[in-house]
């Protein structure tokens, strides 16, 4: 299979490049990219990128793999491969540190705007704070994020501000804490997102929805705190 | 929160909401000259200033004109914060932008209830 490889190395290359690598997929296999990326470790060890948990839960090897982000550990080379060739380039929209890692601070900045804890102020019970099962199905959908970036950095809206839109992954989250009946700092969290750029830059092209590994659906989180924000307005 | 001070309502809603209302009116605005159009298929230009001399149509206009430079500032305020970056460019563009939308309305009001 003929791969081509994102690479940079600040220290050494003024500018990054494409390396064009032939690899020998072992037959009858169906690889994981990140399978794949280990492979090409192997032949040389300055290959970077980042990689926890290989099954899907940490989000660390968010991947742009033949134009599309992606877990790698979790996407086999039949599901995006044409013609043998593999194009393999960091998250769009990110600072590069070297080759495939990014630097995921701009996306952390949004997701720490959105205050991702629960906000209650009222007496703590001695135990816990139950919520009915009913209360408890809301948060699915929203709550499996793993901050993997896959879909902010697909978001048009999100590259062209990504200090001020919040992105998909910040609002999903920011949605999953609005709609839990155990906070209470739902009007805080609506006038903090109140602005032209926060929610509303958000265009729908649902690029989020396409590339969520996790199946998630972002512009439907989006939808909902919009409709808070206008019944809080009208 | 995000500052912004340039755009047109008080809030990212009232943007929101306005760039909606607006596009509703100038729809509905469309499909009232077009239908006129194809209504009277021999137009002259009596009947068509006749059109614009009942009170009702110049308020349709003028509250479509309104819409329209509205609806424009939003629409064109938000592609200026996505893809001008320089902060005095931007400005350039927008002050450019409100002026001749200014202009427009104006000047759409003199038509409408000039001579
Ligand atoms: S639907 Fe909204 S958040 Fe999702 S990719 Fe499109 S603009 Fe971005
Ligand atoms: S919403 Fe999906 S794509 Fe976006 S960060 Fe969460 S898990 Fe990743
Ligand atoms: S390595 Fe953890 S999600 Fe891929």
């Amino acid at each position: 299979m003929q791969i081509s490889l994102y690479r940079y190395n600040p220290e050494t290359d003024s500018e990054p490049y494409m390396q064009n690598i032939d690899l020998e997929i072992p037959d009858g296999q169906d690889l994981m990219v990140l399978d794949v990326l280990h492979l090409l470790k192997e032949k040389d060890a300055g290959i970077t990128f980042r990689r926890s948990c290989r099954e899907g839960v940490c989000g660390s090897d968010g991947v742009n793999m033949n134009g599309a982000n992606g877990l790698a550990c979790i996407t086999p080379l039949s599901s995006i491969v044409k013609k043998d060739k593999l194009v393999l380039r960091p998250l769009p929209g990110l600072p590069v540190i070297r080759d495939l890692i990014v630097d995921m601070q701009p996306f952390y900045q949004q997701y720490e705007k959105i205050k991702p804890y629960l906000v209650n102020d009222t007496p703590a019970p001695s135990i816990e704070r139950l919520q009915t099962i009913e209360e408890r199905e809301k948060l699915d959908g929203l709550y499996e994020c793993i901050l993997c970036a896959c879909c902010s950095s697909a978001c048009p809206s999100f590259w062209w501000n990504p200090d001020k839109f919040v992105g998909p992954s910040g609002l999903i989250q920011a949605y999953r804490f609005l709609i839990d009946s155990r906070d209470t700092a739902t009007e805080d969290r609506l006038a903090n997102l109140d602005d032209p750029f926060s929610v509303f830059r958000c265009r729908g092209i649902m690029n989020c929805v396409t590339v969520c590994p996790k199946g998630l659906n972002p512009t439907r989180a989006i939808g909902h705190i919009r409709d808070m924000l206008l019944k809080r307005a009208i | 929160m995000v500052t912004s001070v340039t755009n047109l309502g008080k809030s990212g809603v009232s943007d929101w909401l306005l760039q909606r209302v607006t596009a509703v009116i100038l729809a509905a605005y469309t499909v009232f000259i077009v239908g006129f159009l194809l209504l009277n298929p021999e137009l002259t230009f009596t009947q068509w200033s006749g059109l614009f001399e009942t009170t009702w149509v110049r308020i349709f206009s003028l509250l479509s004109l309104i819409s329209l430079g509205a609806h424009a500032w939003v629409g064109l305020w938000t592609v200026s914060t996505d893809y001008i970056k320089p902060t005095g460019l931007r400005f350039l563009f927008q002050a450019v932008v409100v002026i001749g939308l200014f202009v427009y309305v104006v000047w759409g009001i003199q038509i409408l209830w000039g001579a």
